[in-house]
Order: structure tokens, then sequence, then C-alpha cells
């Protein structure tokens, strides 16, 4: 599997990253590499075979919708970069 | 033998029978990180004056008869992706370097119910991801066996902390070897207990269908205790299991007579190091004298799983980490042009490089025009490995073998080659893929003195067959009695 500047800069954008010329050539090489090994996956028959995402069988797990005390809204902001009147801060979305 | 030496069991013992306070005990493991800890590097936070306060409320506990915990006073450490209220939790990120939480992770409750007294946060991978702790955003680990090597990882602080006498026992988190494959590389005892026997409320995630707390002891009844503390139900975690959880210490019996242990052949025949492989094998020769029936099987599906596992968790860490974007809590980037570039920038520089690498290959795989080809082949592989195992045990009581390919590596070793430091997790991957219980145990040294570990794994829920193989191995060898000379 050939990965191109291409492919990485399509998925930093998927991911959210913006990545330095020299992080993009080295992530080229490595996901290659990494890809070609996975690709071993292939040598495998998996027609018909279900795919398994957890181990244990899970339904949704619902509880009593309970008035329960929660965090208290300074507890929560406390760790938030910005804060103002009791809010996230966050640029200017709107024009 | 020192008292930071001493296993949590007879730490425990001298503190009821009032031969040491737990302040005393909690001044000893303080001072020994002051003495070798600028050395080992195993500690991120270290909690000097808030871990004396609490062993002196713990002690009046004691002594009033207030608590009956087997664990009472006794000084603890933990992974630092383990959340504790009002108390650092950096996962060894950037990223998260200011995060202070505002709860407690349900296995920090359940220590803190105990009467533990905790000493502090320790270094790992930055979050978890990672076999050597190189990837920490604050620093290296050191092996206390040979300084110049790794401890393992992603639960390196934990491991090397509880190897060099710098916490009674400690917590880790394995998501595919990272508290058997450290444990195994500072020859101390680490478990992965089945998925959902112990809460994941307030571990911070990396592959959620993966992940799992566990504990990382000098011995195996240190183990039992430990799991006894934090196994359990848990409503704030929708995939904990509600099942009947053991007393795991009536596990502790020196007998194997009649049990059925199988040993994969794909476990010592590809990639193994020589001395690991005779020091397994001499452990099963062991387990046989002592009338376990070991045989050898063959599980092809080994070869598969390193491909499945990094498939699958670099796509749950790249859905996971999608959190960290520098509005509600962790670090921010100073220069941005808009929010979408406060998106950018914020993770840009808040990720390491093992990181970043991790969130690539699982955006990948879970791409439109990807998926079926790689997320969704490799939980297809996933359910022929479960099945690979199930098979196994119908057969045997237990499959053992190796934790890891080989001992401790050279600092700077495999940092340069991610897919090197990834076959590292040939032997363990697969029982997170499948959701088993995993022990490893020390089995032996090499002619570095570096320690070997071995892999006892269960079937689910059965972690008292573990214990009962491990405690027996103990009993009948001197291995897990070496302790590092630093």
């Amino acid at each position: 599997m050939k990965v191109t500047k291409e492919t990485i800069e399509h998925v930093a954008n998927l991911a959210r990253l913006n990545l330095s010329e020299k992080e993009k050539e080295r992530l080229t090489t490595d996901m290659e590499n990494i890809i070609s090994y996975v690709d071993k996956l292939n040598q495998l028959d998996t027609k018909g075979v279900k795919s398994t995402e957890h181990v244990i069988p899970i339904k949704n797990v619902f509880r009593e919708d309970e008035v329960k005390p929660s965090f208290s809204r300074d507890k929560i902001l406390s760790n938030a970069p910005e804060v103002e009147d009791g809010c996230f801060k966050v640029p200017k979305i709107v024009e | 033998m020192e008292l930071y030496d001493l296993s949590v069991h007879e730490m425990s013992d001298l503190i009821k029978s009032k031969k040491i306070s737990s302040v005393e005990l909690t001044q000893v493991i303080l001072d020994r990180i002051k003495k070798v800890d600028g050395e080992i590097g195993s500690y991120i936070t270290v909690l000097e004056e808030s871990a004396i306060k609490r062993a002196r409320e713990v002690q009046d506990k004691i002594d009033k008869g207030e608590t009956n915990s087997p664990l009472a006073g006794i000084p603890v450490a933990f992974k630092d992706n383990i959340c504790t209220e009002g108390i650092k939790t950096t996962c060894a990120s950037k990223m998260l370097d200011n995060f202070i939480p505002p709860y407690n992770a349900t296995v920090s409750h359940k220590l803190f119910l105990e009467d533990t007294v905790l000493v502090g946060k320790l270094n790992m991978d930055e979050f978890a991801m990672g076999g050597s702790t190189e990837n920490s955003f604050h620093k290296l680990t050191k092996n206390p066996w040979d300084t110049k090597r790794v401890p393992g990882g992603s639960s390196g602080g934990a491991a090397a902390s509880v190897a060099a006498g710098l916490a009674a026992f400690a917590l880790g988190s394995d998501t595919g070897g990272s508290i058997r494959q450290p444990a195994s590389f500072c020859g101390v005892v680490g478990m992965k207990p089945t998925y959902g026997a112990v809460s994941r409320y307030g571990l911070v995630a990396f592959a959620s269908s993966l992940d799992q707390i566990g504990p990382i002891s000098k011995n195996v009844s240190d183990c039992a205790l430990i799991l006894n503390a934090i196994t359990g139900y848990d409503l704030n975690d929708s995939t904990s299991a509600n099942v009947n959880y053991p007393d795991y210490t009536k596990s502790l019996q020196n007998d194997v007579k009649g049990l059925k242990i199988g040993i994969p052949k794909e476990y010592i025949t590809q990639g193994i190091n020589d001395e690991v492989k005779k020091a397994v094998l001499d452990g099963v020769k062991v387990l046989e004298n002592l009338g376990a029936k070991c045989e050898e099987f063959s599980l092809p599906i080994t070869e598969y799983a390193i491909p499945a596992y990094y498939l699958i968790s670099s796509a749950e860490a790249s859905s996971n980490l999608a959190r960290y974007d520098g509005i509600k809590y962790g670090f921010r980037a100073e220069k941005f042009t808009d929010l979408s570039d406060l998106y950018r920038q914020t993770r840009s520089e808040g990720f390491g490089t093992e990181v970043k690498r991790r969130i690539m290959l699982g955006t990948y795989a879970l791409s439109s025009g990807y998926y079926d080809e790689y997320y969704n082949k490799a939980l297809q592989v996933r359910t022929l490995i479960k099945k690979g195992f199930s098979d196994a045990f119908e057969k045997y009581d237990a499959v053992l073998g190796p934790t890891a390919p080989t001992t401790a590596y050279k600092i700077g070793e495999k940092s340069e080659d991610p897919l090197e430091m990834y076959l590292g997790d040939i032997y363990t991957a697969s029982v997170n893929i499948a959701g088993l219980p995993g022990l490893s145990i020390p089995c032996g040294m090499d002619s570095n003195n570096l320690p070997i570990g071995m892999q006892i794994i269960g079937k689910p829920f059965d972690e008292s067959t573990l214990l009962r193989i491990g405690y027996t191995f103990e009993k009948n060898t001197e291995f897990h009695k070496n302790r590092a000379k630093i």
C-alpha cells in the first residue's frame, strides 16, 4: 500500500492536526511501513465472519432517571483554559 | 531486607502488630524516593505533605480499631492516567499537564476506602501509547535493574517504582500489554484482569474496548489482595461486568495437581530470545514436576494479533482523543486564527509524536474508503482470535508462555522504529483483544542479570486459576525474591 503526502494531508485534516513538512515526511514513511505490515490481515479469509466490537455483549445500559447532585459549575470550569461569566470562552464563531 | 523491599503482606503485618506505624512506613518510602528516584524517574508527582497527613489519619483509625483492611496504611502510587481528585493527572502529556481532576476514578475511591496512603503519580508513555516509557512528555524512566535500559511500558513508572521499593504496590493500565510487559522487564508481578472486572471510570481513555486497570506488586499474594479491593461492578462504567467476584486470597493454594496448561507453539518459536525461551520452558518444567499437565498446542492466529491490535486500538484512540480541543480542559495553543485553527494548533502542539502517529493511523483506518478494508477487517480477525482462545480453553485450564519476546532493551534502541516497538506486544495484545485475564510473574534472569517474565492467560473471570498457578510457582522458586540492587 503506497501512502502519499496527499493522503497524509487528507487524514491530518480529518484528525484536526496541523503538521509541519518534516512531520508529513516522517509520517508518510511510518504510515506506509505500518500499513504494509497490517495488510498481513488480508492473508486471512474472513468472508462471513462476524465482527467483534466488544468482547462482552453489551446492549443498551440504562439507569433510573433520578435527580442526583452533580458537580458544581465552578469545579467543572476550574480546568478550562479560558472562562468568562461562568462559561467556557471560545473565539468568535458567528460573524 | 530493607522495609521498602517488603511485600504488602509483610508491611501490613508490621503495621497490625504495631511494630511500625503507617507514618513511619510512608516516611521510609518518601525518603527512598528522595534518594533514588532522581536516578529512576518513576514519579511525575510526589505527594510528600499530603501522604504524611493521610498516613497520620489512617494510623489514627488503625489505633482506634476503626479499620480492618489488609491494605490499611500501605503506601501506594497510581499511573498518571488514573484520576485523583485535586491531584494533577497528566497522562504524561503536555495536553493534560495542568489537569486537576474534580473527581476520583472508581479504583482511586476504592483504594482510599481501603485506607491506603497515596504517595504519588507515576510516569508512563503519553496517553499509555508505547512500550518503553520513552514517550513521556515529562522524562525518561530507567529500569532499576540497569539504568541504561527501559523499564518497559506504558506503565513503566509503575513497574519501576515497585521494583525499586518506591511504592508498596502500584496501579497501572493495560491496553495491549502495558502492565504485564513492564512487570516482566522490572521483575515484578503484573495482572491485567478480565475486561469488565475493574471499573474504567476515571481512567483516561486510550482504547475503550481494550483498556483495563490492574495491579503491579512484588508477589502473587499481594496481587490477590489488591484484586479483592479493586474488582467489582460499577454503575459508572457501562462496560463493567455484573458478575460474582470471588475472594481472590482463597486461590492462594500451593497446588497445581491435575491442572491442564497449554503452551502455544507460536509463543516459543517465532522471534523469541533464546534465554527467555529457556527460562519459560524451565518454568513449565517446575509446574509439571508439581503435577500440572503441560503440553504444546498450536494457536496459528498469533501472528495476526499485532496488526489487528494496532488497527483497533488506534481507531478507538483517534475517536477518544478527539475530545482534546483546548476548550473545556487541558492545554490551549496561544496563537490561532479562528475556532478551527484553535483546535488544530492545540492538538498539534499538545500531542507528542507517537500519539499523533496513532491518531493518524486510526483516523486512516476509520476513514471513508478504508473502513471495511482495515477497521472492519481487524474486528473480524478479533472474532477469530477470541475463538482461538475459547477453543484452547475447551482443553486447558490456562495458557502459558513468555510475557515479552525479550528482556529490557537499551534506552533509544527501538524508539526510532515504531513498528519494531509494536512487535514487542506479540504475546500480550491478543489477551486484550479477547478480553481475557493475564498474569505476568518473574521466572528467571538472563545473562545480563535482567528479569524474565512468564505470562499465564486464563478464561474470562478466572483470575483465581492464574493466581493459584502463580502462587504455586512462587512457593517453589525464588525468582520473586530477587530485588534490583539500587
